[in-house]
Order: structure tokens, then C-alpha cells, then sequence
């Protein structure tokens, strides 16, 4: 079991982190049956090196949170080369591949708007911030497939109270980092950038909300949002922004980059839910990650007794 | 180059690289090789295969034409069958793994996802076709009439492009370059056929039969 590992034996000891090489050969011969251009491209990934570089290391200190599931954890090799980070490119193999040069040292975040004492964090200032919990959540994408991550951070509120929000906050904005010059895979990204993310401000001092800095006992790879991003568990994936820099308390409800690019299928709460479906697909099920079939999803993806309250009288159908 | 094209064993490499992407699946599927969403994978490669097999098929007349190399369309009717084997592993697939092999649930995703009811009519055209893909059936339907009914690829090879279209999220380059090679070979017959019309000075009175040749389009 993962749970019951001797404390220097990190989660990524577990899976050897090559395999998923065996992956890019195949997209290769895809290649030279394909054709020449696409072969090419693949030809330059053959020959990179064979082992990847994470710049992960191990985080000291994590006590176990709570609202942890006991559902098996997906494998570390799963969750860092499927990916979406439309910034890295679009298919899922992309950012594991792309994001591996990405400068996240020195990192800050700006946090301002509606609040008394708005100031910028550094990395290390936030990483200070409160006792780093380990909490296993389970993780729905939007697009009917699912993970389970032992994030590494704390809850979001921690931070929020520090800057201690004026009676004006209602809502809560968030920015991601873009440069086109780290990340030039994100003109072709199909959605604007840089990716922005809200939270109704009842939604962000949840205990649930997460400001994640790590997983599976170590920072986070740059891939899966590095250095700091938000966790959501009870809301579709996309609502958890990665590599986060900047938070305004706002007034009113902030944009959100997919509502921006189709507002009839990305709405602003976005939170799982098996009944209201995707216009262009069911949202009833979903794969988890390492199975084959698909299982049903939960309502409010299984948190349902610590959010359901955040909801009550609203027609979920309508703000969905 | 047409000894080449009639050569048995010229067949048989085309036949033999036509499967190769199935092996490459097959291989990687053992190997563990397919990455962490296999099912994903194995629907995106049988997909984009059926695709492509779709596009080389149609794209035989055009080059034999600018080529001038008639003996290409032998291979034809191989390729043909190729995208329809691709489509059989693709909607398998998806039937067995996304709909645990519930017609009915099937049937609901087909009436109610237009992407799923595009993608569902491009492969049951395809079926017709593949099963009157065989010299008797060229000459039990005649070779009018067999022409018309084979025409029912590009409504197919449209309705695949577009099911694709629908399916991706906001990085559309991929489905328009389907769309683009797609579009070209079809555009490529349409002005054929504005040219033959604008040949044509009136339309005959009796017209008379003409002589069924199987291999023209």
C-alpha cells in the first residue's frame, strides 16, 4: 500500500518514471506511416534523452490532512503524463514533454483587490504559510475521466485570511502565469490566455479549497501546475488553475477562460455533476485513470456533504 | 511502373503496411504502451486511421488521372476495405468500452451527442460498401448504379471529418487538416464533374447506354 510506505520511500519510487517512453515510440511509428513531417517531429523526441528530468524534490514536514479518500491513488505516471495545460499543448502527452524547461524559481503571487492588507507572496514565504497537509482527493476532469492525487498544500482560506478581505469581496479571481516565449505551444492553445479562474468567495474559504504545492510528497511537476495552483475537488478540473500569480478579491463575478471561449458548455460553477450533461457529451460516468470501463460519477464528485450547503436553492441546472 | 502496379507482391506489401498500424497498436497495448487513458488512445488511433484511409482511397482517382497511371485503382477497393476495418476497431471500441456493449445505450448517445450521430452514420455507410465492394456485386447492380451507391463514401469521409470537428475541445488544426485534404479531394471531382458538364452541349433527348466501366468515377 502507498499509505504505509517507510517515510523515505517517495510515491515516485513506485513507478519508474521511463516507461511512458514505450508510448512515444509507438507515436513515432504512427509517424513514418503517417507521414514525413509528423515523423520527423517524433524522430526529434526519440532521440532526446531517455530518462525525464522532474525538477520535483521532496517536501519535509507533510502532516496527513483531512477529507482524505481511501480510494486507490493513481499512479504518479498517470497524472504526469496526461495532462491537460493548454499553455504546454493540447494533447494529453504534451506538458510532460513541453514543460520541462519551464523557470518556476523565483515565483511570487500577486494577491490584491478587495482587501485590506494586499501584499505579493514569495514561493517560500507561502510554502511558510501553514503546516503542509497531504490530502488525497479525487480529481474529474470535464472531459469524463478522473484521477486520485494526494495533493501537497493547504487550505486556500489560510491565505485569504492574511490579506484579510473587505466586506466588498464576493468573489475571488485567479491568474495563471503566461509568457509566450516559455510556453509557445499556447498560440495554438485555441482559448485566450492567460488563463484566468473565479471562485464565489463562500467557495474559496472552503476547508475543501486547496492551494496545492505539491503531490505525492513532492513539489509539483511542472506539467501538473507547478509551483503553486488551486484544487477544487468538487468542481470539473478545469476550475483548479495551475501555476498560479495572481488572486484579486473582486466585487463582482469574475470571467473564466473557458466560460469566455463557450459559455453554453463551460459555465462559471462548473461543479461535477452525473445530471447536467456536457451539451456535447454524458457526464453521467466517467474512466477512472488505470481502469477500463466506466464508473458513474458522483454528484458534486463524492463531496456532496461538505459543498452541497454552498448550493442550497440554486438551480444547479441553471448555474451549471 | 505498371508491372510494378500488377505485381501480386506489390499487393501484398500494400496489404501488409496497411496493417501496421494495427500491429504498432497491438505491440504498445502488450508493452503497456498505450499511455494512461489505453481506451482513449485506441478510440484516437483507429479514429485517425479511418480518417486517413479514407483520404488515401479517395485520393486513388485523382492521382491515377494526374499521373496517368489507371492500374492504381486496383488498389482501390483494398484501401477501402482498410478504412472500414479501422472504423469496425474504432466503434468497437467504443461500444464495448464506452457503452459496456448496451445497444441501447448506444442508440441514446447516437440520438442525442451530434457528434457521436455523425461519426455513426459515417461508419454505417460504410458498411453497404464494403459488403458490394466484390466483382459480383459490381455486376449483379451494374456499374451505374454501383458507381452511385460508392459515391456514399464522400457523405462518410464529410461526416468523419466533421464528427472529429465536434469532438475537440478549442485546438481545431488537426480536424482542419482533415478537413483540408478531405475537402481537396472532393473539390478536385466536383470541378471534374463542372468541366464534363460545361462539355456537354445539351442534355441528350435518348440517352443512350453507355458502356458500364467499373474502374472510372
Amino acid at each position: 500500500m502507498l499509505f504505509k510506505r517507510s517515510p523515505d520511500l517517495k510515491y515516485s519510487d513506485v513507478t519508474p518514471r521511463d516507461v511512458y517512453l514505450n508510448r512515444r515510440k509507438f507515436l513515432y511509428g504512427l509517424g513514418i506511416a503517417g507521414g514525413a513531417a509528423l515523423a520527423g517531429k517524433r524522430l526529434a523526441d526519440m532521440i532526446s534523452p531517455a530518462t525525464q528530468v522532474l525538477a520535483s524534490s521532496k517536501l519535509d514536514g507533510v502532516v496527513k490532512g483531512k477529507f482524505n479518500t481511501d480510494e486507490k491513488v493513481t499512479p504518479i505516471q498517470s497524472v504526469t503524463t496526461y495532462n491537460n495545460y493548454y499553455e504546454f499543448g493540447t494533447e494529453k502527452e504534451d506538458p510532460s514533454r513541453n514543460s520541462k524547461k519551464f523557470v518556476t524559481s523565483p515565483w511570487a503571487v500577486a494577491v490584491e483587490g478587495e482587501v485590506k492588507k494586499p501584499r505579493t507572496f514569495t514561493m517560500d514565504e507561502i510554502l511558510k504559510l501553514a503546516p503542509l497537509e497531504e490530502r488525497i482527493y479525487r480529481h474529474r476532469c470535464v472531459e469524463a475521466w478522473s484521477i486520485v492525487v494526494p495533493w501537497v498544500g493547504f487550505s486556500f482560506s489560510v491565505l485569504a485570511n492574511l490579506v484579510e478581505p473587505t466586506p466588498n469581496a464576493h468573489f475571488v479571481a485567479f491568474q495563471s502565469y503566461f509568457d509566450i516565449k516559455q510556453e509557445p505551444w499556447g498560440r495554438y492553445a485555441g482559448i485566450q490566455l492567460p488563463y484566468v479562474e473565479g471562485l464565489r468567495m463562500d467557495e474559496a474559504m472552503h476547508p475543501l479549497a486547496l492551494l496545492g504545492v505539491g503531490m505525492y510528497g513532492e513539489t509539483l511537476p511542472n506539467q501538473d501546475g507547478a509551483p503553486v495552483r488551486m484544487v477544487i475537488p468538487w468542481k470539473y478540473g478545469f476550475k483548479s488553475i495551475k501555476s498560479l500569480v495572481k488572486i484579486r478579491f473582486v466585487k463582482d463575478q469574475p470571467p473564466t477562460t473557458w466560460n469566455m471561449m463557450q459559455a453554453n458548455e463551460y459555465g462559471f460553477f462548473s461543479n461535477v455533476n452525473p445530471t447536467v450533461d456536457h451539451p456535447r457529451w454524458s457526464q453521467a460516468k466517467e474512466r477512472r485513470l488505470g481502469e477500463l470501463f466506466k464508473r458513474p460519477t458522483l454528484m458534486f464528485n463524492g463531496y456532496a456533504d461538505q459543498v452541497a450547503s454552498l448550493y442550497n436553492g440554486m438551480n444547479l441546472k441553471k448555474y451549471y | 511502373m505498371n508491372s510494378i502496379l500488377t505485381s501480386k507482391w506489390t499487393k501484398v506489401a500494400v496489404f501488409v503496411s496497411c496493417l501496421v498500424p494495427l500491429g504498432i497498436l497491438l505491440r504498445e497495448g502488450f508493452t503497456g504502451g498505450l499511455g494512461a487513458n489505453p481506451v482513449e488512445f485506441i478510440e484516437h488511433a483507429t479514429g485517425d486511421w479511418t480518417i486517413r484511409f479514407l483520404a488515401i482511397t479517395l485520393a486513388i482517382t485523382p492521382v491515377r488521372k494526374m499521373l496517368n497511371l489507371p492500374l492504381l485503382v486496383r488498389y482501390r477497393r483494398m484501401l477501402g476495405l482498410f478504412a472500414f476495418f479501422y472504423v469496425c476497431l474504432h466503434f468497437s471500441t467504443y461500444l464495448i468500452f464506452d457503452q459496456m456493449l448496451s445497444l441501447s445505450g448506444m442508440w441514446q448517445d447516437v440520438m442525442k451527442r451530434r457528434y457521436i450521430t455523425l461519426g455513426f452514420l459515417g461508419f454505417v455507410l460504410l458498411a453497404p460498401l464494403a459488403v458490394t465492394s466484390t466483382a459480383g456485386w459490381i455486376r449483379r447492380l451494374g456499374g451505374r448504379r454501383w458507381r452511385r451507391l460508392h459515391q456514399a463514401i464522400y457523405v462518410s469521409a464529410v461526416a468523419g471529418v466533421i464528427h472529429y470537428y465536434w469532438l475537440v475541445k478549442s485546438d481545431i488544426r488537426q480536424p482542419l487538416l482533415y478537413a483540408g485534404i478531405i475537402g481537396g479531394l472532393l473539390g478536385w471531382r466536383l470541378l471534374v464533374w463542372l468541366g464534363e458538364r460545361r462539355r456537354e452541349p445539351a442534355p441528350r433527348p435518348l440517352r443512350s447506354k453507355e458502356p458500364s466501366t467499373v474502374v472510372t468515377d
